[in-house]
Protein backbone atom coordinates (compact mmCIF):
# COMPACT_ATOMS: atom_id res chain seq x y z
CA UNK A 1 0.00 0.00 0.00
CA UNK A 2 1.47 3.31 -1.03
CA UNK A 3 -0.02 6.77 -0.83
CA UNK A 4 0.57 9.55 -3.31
CA UNK A 5 3.10 12.13 -2.20
CA UNK A 6 0.44 14.83 -1.88
CA UNK A 7 -1.59 12.63 0.52
CA UNK A 8 1.46 11.95 2.66
CA UNK A 9 2.40 15.62 2.79
CA UNK A 10 -1.15 16.59 3.69
CA UNK A 11 -1.20 14.12 6.58
CA UNK A 12 2.20 15.33 7.82
CA UNK A 13 1.13 18.98 7.54
CA UNK A 14 -2.08 18.45 9.51
CA UNK A 15 -0.15 16.52 12.18
CA UNK A 16 2.42 19.30 12.46
CA UNK A 17 -0.22 22.02 12.72
CA UNK A 18 -2.14 20.03 15.34
CA UNK A 19 1.01 19.51 17.38
CA UNK A 20 1.90 23.23 17.24
CA UNK A 21 -1.58 24.59 17.78
CA UNK A 22 -0.20 27.48 19.86
CA UNK A 23 1.31 29.25 16.85
CA UNK A 24 1.01 29.34 13.08
CA UNK A 25 3.54 27.33 11.08
CA UNK A 26 4.90 28.46 7.75
CA UNK A 27 5.04 26.23 4.71
CA UNK A 28 8.82 26.57 4.82
CA UNK A 29 8.98 25.21 8.38
CA UNK A 30 6.89 22.16 7.53
CA UNK A 31 8.67 21.58 4.22
CA UNK A 32 12.06 21.70 5.93
CA UNK A 33 11.13 19.00 8.43
CA UNK A 34 9.98 16.57 5.74
CA UNK A 35 12.56 17.52 3.15
CA UNK A 36 10.11 18.55 0.43
CA UNK A 37 9.78 21.57 -1.80
CA UNK A 38 7.79 24.51 -0.49
CA UNK A 39 6.19 24.81 -3.92
CA UNK A 40 4.71 21.29 -3.71
CA UNK A 41 3.64 21.71 -0.11
CA UNK A 42 2.00 25.09 -0.83
CA UNK A 43 -0.29 23.39 -3.36
CA UNK A 44 -1.19 20.75 -0.78
CA UNK A 45 -1.92 23.44 1.83
CA UNK A 46 -4.20 25.20 -0.61
CA UNK A 47 -6.30 22.04 -1.02
CA UNK A 48 -6.42 21.54 2.75
CA UNK A 49 -7.51 25.15 3.15
CA UNK A 50 -10.35 24.75 0.68
CA UNK A 51 -11.49 21.66 2.58
CA UNK A 52 -11.57 23.65 5.82
CA UNK A 53 -8.89 21.60 7.54
CA UNK A 54 -6.37 24.46 7.79
CA UNK A 55 -6.56 28.21 7.59
CA UNK A 56 -3.90 30.71 6.75
CA UNK A 57 -2.96 33.85 8.65
CA UNK A 58 -1.30 36.56 6.62
CA UNK A 59 1.33 39.06 7.61
CA UNK A 60 4.34 38.96 9.88
CA UNK A 61 4.20 35.89 12.06
CA UNK A 62 1.66 34.42 9.69
CA UNK A 63 1.37 30.86 8.52
CA UNK A 64 -1.12 28.05 8.85
CA UNK A 65 -3.32 26.83 11.70
CA UNK A 66 -5.17 23.53 11.87
CA UNK A 67 -8.89 24.17 12.17
CA UNK A 68 -10.58 20.79 11.86
CA UNK A 69 -11.67 18.68 14.83
CA UNK A 70 -8.65 16.43 15.46
CA UNK A 71 -10.88 13.84 17.15
CA UNK A 72 -13.20 13.59 14.18
CA UNK A 73 -10.98 14.23 11.16
CA UNK A 74 -9.74 10.89 9.84
CA UNK A 75 -6.88 9.98 7.56
CA UNK A 76 -9.49 9.02 4.98
CA UNK A 77 -10.90 12.57 5.06
CA UNK A 78 -7.44 13.90 4.20
CA UNK A 79 -6.38 11.27 1.67
CA UNK A 80 -9.58 11.50 -0.36
CA UNK A 81 -8.84 15.16 -1.03
CA UNK A 82 -5.93 14.02 -3.15
CA UNK A 83 -6.63 10.53 -4.47
CA UNK A 84 -9.42 8.05 -4.95
CA UNK A 85 -9.28 4.85 -2.92
CA UNK A 86 -11.05 1.64 -3.77
CA UNK A 87 -13.14 0.61 -6.78
CA UNK A 88 -13.70 4.24 -7.81
CA UNK A 89 -9.96 4.42 -8.50
CA UNK A 90 -10.41 1.98 -11.42
CA UNK A 91 -11.67 3.30 -14.72
CA UNK A 92 -13.93 0.37 -15.53
CA UNK A 93 -12.05 -0.62 -18.67
CA UNK A 94 -9.74 -3.20 -17.13
CA UNK A 95 -8.84 -6.17 -19.35
CA UNK A 96 -11.19 -9.11 -18.89
CA UNK A 97 -14.00 -7.08 -17.37
CA UNK A 98 -17.29 -8.92 -17.62
CA UNK A 99 -15.74 -12.39 -17.28
CA UNK A 100 -16.40 -14.67 -14.31
CA UNK A 101 -12.68 -14.54 -13.50
CA UNK A 102 -12.69 -10.75 -13.35
CA UNK A 103 -15.78 -10.93 -11.15
CA UNK A 104 -13.96 -13.26 -8.76
CA UNK A 105 -10.93 -10.99 -8.74
CA UNK A 106 -13.19 -8.01 -8.02
CA UNK A 107 -14.52 -9.81 -4.92
CA UNK A 108 -10.97 -10.21 -3.59
CA UNK A 109 -10.01 -6.63 -4.46
CA UNK A 110 -13.22 -5.38 -2.88
CA UNK A 111 -12.27 -7.12 0.37
CA UNK A 112 -8.90 -5.38 0.35
CA UNK A 113 -10.45 -2.01 -0.51
CA UNK A 114 -12.95 -2.32 2.32
CA UNK A 115 -10.18 -3.05 4.81
CA UNK A 116 -8.11 -0.12 3.55
CA UNK A 117 -11.02 2.31 3.81
CA UNK A 118 -11.96 1.00 7.27
CA UNK A 119 -8.42 1.50 8.50
CA UNK A 120 -7.95 5.02 7.14
CA UNK A 121 -11.51 5.93 8.10
CA UNK A 122 -11.06 4.92 11.72
CA UNK A 123 -7.77 6.64 12.52
CA UNK A 124 -8.21 10.26 13.46
CA UNK A 125 -5.63 13.01 13.58
CA UNK A 126 -5.75 12.80 17.39
CA UNK A 127 -5.10 9.05 17.25
CA UNK A 128 -2.18 9.65 14.90
CA UNK A 129 -0.74 12.18 17.32
CA UNK A 130 -0.89 9.57 20.05
CA UNK A 131 0.88 7.09 17.79
CA UNK A 132 3.55 9.67 17.04
CA UNK A 133 3.90 10.33 20.77
CA UNK A 134 4.41 6.63 21.40
CA UNK A 135 7.18 6.53 18.83
CA UNK A 136 5.10 5.02 16.05
CA UNK A 137 3.39 1.71 15.77
CA UNK A 138 3.41 -0.90 18.52
CA UNK A 139 6.16 -3.46 17.97
CA UNK A 140 3.90 -6.18 16.55
CA UNK A 141 2.20 -3.83 14.11
CA UNK A 142 5.54 -2.38 13.01
CA UNK A 143 6.89 -5.89 12.38
CA UNK A 144 3.78 -6.75 10.38
CA UNK A 145 4.13 -3.56 8.35
CA UNK A 146 7.79 -4.28 7.68
CA UNK A 147 6.97 -7.82 6.55
CA UNK A 148 4.71 -6.67 3.74
CA UNK A 149 7.02 -3.93 2.44
CA UNK B 1 -14.64 16.61 37.05
CA UNK B 2 -13.88 13.97 39.57
CA UNK B 3 -14.10 10.33 38.78
CA UNK B 4 -13.52 7.44 41.05
CA UNK B 5 -12.95 3.91 39.99
CA UNK B 6 -13.75 1.08 42.33
CA UNK B 7 -13.53 -2.60 41.64
CA UNK B 8 -15.30 -5.39 43.36
CA UNK B 9 -13.39 -8.00 45.29
CA UNK B 10 -15.21 -10.63 43.32
CA UNK B 11 -13.05 -9.76 40.31
CA UNK B 12 -9.66 -10.47 41.72
CA UNK B 13 -7.57 -13.44 42.66
CA UNK B 14 -4.86 -11.36 44.25
CA UNK B 15 -3.71 -12.09 47.80
CA UNK B 16 -5.64 -10.01 50.34
CA UNK B 17 -2.82 -7.52 51.03
CA UNK B 18 -2.21 -6.85 47.35
CA UNK B 19 -5.92 -6.67 46.77
CA UNK B 20 -6.35 -4.06 49.52
CA UNK B 21 -3.59 -1.95 48.02
CA UNK B 22 -5.17 -2.19 44.60
CA UNK B 23 -8.58 -1.22 45.85
CA UNK B 24 -7.13 1.69 47.74
CA UNK B 25 -5.51 2.94 44.55
CA UNK B 26 -8.58 2.22 42.49
CA UNK B 27 -10.99 4.02 44.77
CA UNK B 28 -9.02 7.26 44.79
CA UNK B 29 -10.86 9.90 42.78
CA UNK B 30 -9.27 10.63 39.43
CA UNK B 31 -9.80 13.41 36.95
CA UNK B 32 -10.91 12.80 33.40
CA UNK B 33 -8.02 13.24 31.02
CA UNK B 34 -9.57 15.61 28.57
CA UNK B 35 -13.27 16.27 28.74
CA UNK B 36 -13.95 18.78 25.99
CA UNK B 37 -14.15 22.34 27.18
CA UNK B 38 -17.57 23.50 28.19
CA UNK B 39 -19.14 20.05 28.37
CA UNK B 40 -20.96 18.92 31.46
CA UNK B 41 -19.02 16.20 33.21
CA UNK B 42 -20.78 14.34 36.02
CA UNK B 43 -18.96 12.23 38.58
CA UNK B 44 -19.20 8.50 38.14
CA UNK B 45 -17.74 5.33 39.56
CA UNK B 46 -16.67 2.21 37.73
CA UNK B 47 -17.42 -0.94 39.69
CA UNK B 48 -18.29 -4.59 39.19
CA UNK B 49 -21.85 -5.04 38.00
CA UNK B 50 -24.45 -6.32 40.41
CA UNK B 51 -27.48 -8.35 39.44
CA UNK B 52 -29.66 -5.31 40.12
CA UNK B 53 -27.72 -3.36 37.44
CA UNK B 54 -28.66 -5.79 34.68
CA UNK B 55 -32.07 -4.18 34.06
CA UNK B 56 -30.40 -0.80 33.42
CA UNK B 57 -27.78 -2.48 31.23
CA UNK B 58 -30.54 -4.12 29.20
CA UNK B 59 -32.37 -0.82 28.82
CA UNK B 60 -29.23 1.03 27.70
CA UNK B 61 -28.33 -1.71 25.25
CA UNK B 62 -31.87 -1.70 23.85
CA UNK B 63 -31.74 2.08 23.39
CA UNK B 64 -28.51 1.81 21.44
CA UNK B 65 -29.06 -1.36 19.41
CA UNK B 66 -32.84 -1.31 19.16
CA UNK B 67 -32.92 -4.93 20.33
CA UNK B 68 -34.35 -6.09 23.65
CA UNK B 69 -32.11 -8.85 25.04
CA UNK B 70 -32.98 -9.00 28.72
CA UNK B 71 -32.60 -12.79 28.90
CA UNK B 72 -29.18 -12.55 27.25
CA UNK B 73 -27.71 -10.03 29.70
CA UNK B 74 -29.16 -11.76 32.73
CA UNK B 75 -27.94 -15.16 31.59
CA UNK B 76 -24.52 -13.68 30.83
CA UNK B 77 -24.28 -12.11 34.27
CA UNK B 78 -25.37 -15.31 36.02
CA UNK B 79 -23.03 -17.48 33.94
CA UNK B 80 -20.05 -15.25 34.69
CA UNK B 81 -20.90 -15.19 38.37
CA UNK B 82 -21.18 -18.95 38.48
CA UNK B 83 -17.96 -19.53 36.53
CA UNK B 84 -16.00 -17.38 38.95
CA UNK B 85 -13.32 -14.74 38.83
CA UNK B 86 -11.87 -13.71 35.51
CA UNK B 87 -14.01 -16.14 33.58
CA UNK B 88 -15.96 -12.99 32.94
CA UNK B 89 -15.67 -9.36 33.90
CA UNK B 90 -18.80 -7.23 33.90
CA UNK B 91 -18.31 -3.59 34.91
CA UNK B 92 -20.66 -0.64 35.09
CA UNK B 93 -20.08 3.13 35.28
CA UNK B 94 -22.58 4.51 37.75
CA UNK B 95 -23.42 8.11 38.51
CA UNK B 96 -23.99 9.30 42.04
CA UNK B 97 -27.29 10.51 43.43
CA UNK B 98 -30.70 8.97 43.42
CA UNK B 99 -31.95 7.27 41.44
CA UNK B 100 -28.67 5.63 40.50
CA UNK B 101 -27.88 6.38 36.88
CA UNK B 102 -26.07 4.01 34.51
CA UNK B 103 -23.50 5.87 32.41
CA UNK B 104 -22.22 2.78 30.63
CA UNK B 105 -21.08 -0.81 30.90
CA UNK B 106 -18.40 -3.13 29.59
CA UNK B 107 -18.23 -6.91 29.43
CA UNK B 108 -15.12 -8.97 28.83
CA UNK B 109 -13.59 -12.32 29.48
CA UNK B 110 -10.29 -14.12 29.34
CA UNK B 111 -10.06 -16.67 26.56
CA UNK B 112 -7.25 -19.18 26.47
CA UNK B 113 -5.67 -20.75 23.40
CA UNK B 114 -8.53 -19.74 21.16
CA UNK B 115 -7.40 -20.31 17.54
CA UNK B 116 -3.96 -21.10 18.89
CA UNK B 117 -3.65 -17.70 20.56
CA UNK B 118 -2.05 -17.30 23.98
CA UNK B 119 -4.60 -16.30 26.63
CA UNK B 120 -5.95 -12.84 25.94
CA UNK B 121 -8.65 -10.54 27.25
CA UNK B 122 -11.66 -10.09 25.02
CA UNK B 123 -13.92 -7.06 25.23
CA UNK B 124 -17.18 -8.09 23.68
CA UNK B 125 -19.56 -5.37 24.79
CA UNK B 126 -19.04 -1.70 25.61
CA UNK B 127 -21.84 0.86 25.64
CA UNK B 128 -22.01 4.41 26.92
CA UNK B 129 -25.22 6.36 27.39
CA UNK B 130 -25.37 8.81 24.44
CA UNK B 131 -25.98 11.67 26.89
CA UNK B 132 -22.79 10.84 28.79
CA UNK B 133 -20.34 10.52 25.93
CA UNK B 134 -17.13 12.55 25.57
CA UNK B 135 -16.77 12.61 29.37
CA UNK B 136 -14.25 9.81 29.69
CA UNK B 137 -16.78 7.10 30.63
CA UNK B 138 -15.81 4.67 27.85
CA UNK B 139 -12.15 5.33 28.51
CA UNK B 140 -12.56 4.66 32.25
CA UNK B 141 -14.45 1.43 31.56
CA UNK B 142 -11.83 0.22 29.09
CA UNK B 143 -8.94 1.23 31.36
CA UNK B 144 -10.50 -0.61 34.28
CA UNK B 145 -11.08 -3.68 32.14
CA UNK B 146 -7.46 -3.53 30.95
CA UNK B 147 -6.37 -3.33 34.60
CA UNK B 148 -8.39 -6.45 35.41
CA UNK B 149 -6.81 -8.30 32.50
CA UNK B 150 -3.34 -7.15 33.53
CA UNK B 151 -3.95 -8.25 37.10
CA UNK B 152 -4.79 -11.70 35.76
CA UNK B 153 -1.45 -11.84 33.93
CA UNK B 154 -2.90 -11.06 30.52
CA UNK B 155 -0.75 -9.01 28.14
CA UNK B 156 -3.09 -8.55 25.19
CA UNK B 157 -6.58 -7.13 24.92
CA UNK B 158 -8.74 -7.72 21.84
CA UNK B 159 -12.14 -6.79 20.54
CA UNK B 160 -14.08 -6.96 17.29
CA UNK B 161 -15.88 -4.05 15.66
CA UNK B 162 -17.88 -3.83 12.47
CA UNK B 163 -15.87 -1.72 10.05
CA UNK B 164 -19.03 0.23 9.22
CA UNK B 165 -19.61 1.12 12.86
CA UNK B 166 -17.54 4.27 12.90
CA UNK B 167 -18.07 5.54 16.43
CA UNK B 168 -16.78 2.48 18.33
CA UNK B 169 -14.07 2.06 15.71
CA UNK B 170 -12.84 5.62 16.33
CA UNK B 171 -13.06 5.07 20.08
CA UNK B 172 -11.02 1.85 20.18
CA UNK B 173 -8.45 3.28 17.76
CA UNK B 174 -8.22 6.38 19.93
CA UNK B 175 -7.48 4.15 22.90
CA UNK B 176 -4.49 2.74 21.05
CA UNK B 177 -5.99 -0.47 19.69
CA UNK B 178 -4.62 -1.57 16.31
CA UNK B 179 -5.52 -4.32 13.86
CA UNK B 180 -4.38 -7.65 15.25
CA UNK B 181 -2.78 -10.64 13.55
CA UNK B 182 -6.08 -12.50 13.03
CA UNK B 183 -8.59 -11.96 10.24
CA UNK B 184 -12.23 -12.77 10.81
CA UNK B 185 -13.59 -15.07 8.07
CA UNK B 186 -17.20 -15.92 7.37
CA UNK B 187 -19.33 -17.85 4.90
CA UNK B 188 -22.88 -17.38 3.81
CA UNK B 189 -24.75 -20.59 4.67
CA UNK B 190 -28.14 -19.79 3.15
Amino acid sequence: MKLQIASRLAIFAVLELTEHSDRPLTVAEIAAKYGVSTHHLAKVMHVLGRAGLVRSARGAGGGYHACGNARRTTLLDIIELFEALGPSAQDGSEPGNGTAEAGALDIVLGEIDAAVRATFGSITVATMRRLVGRGGLPRAAAAAAAAVR
Amino acid sequence: MKRSVARSKTHSRLPRRKQAARESRAAAPRSAKNPQAGERADAFVVRAAERADVAAVTALDERITGLAKSAHWLELYDRQKKAGQHAGIFLVAIGGGAPVRLFGFIVGEIRAWEFGSAPCGWVYALSVDPGSRLQGVGEALLETMAGEFRAAGIAKMRTMVSRDNLLPMLFFRGEGMMAGPYIQLEKDLT
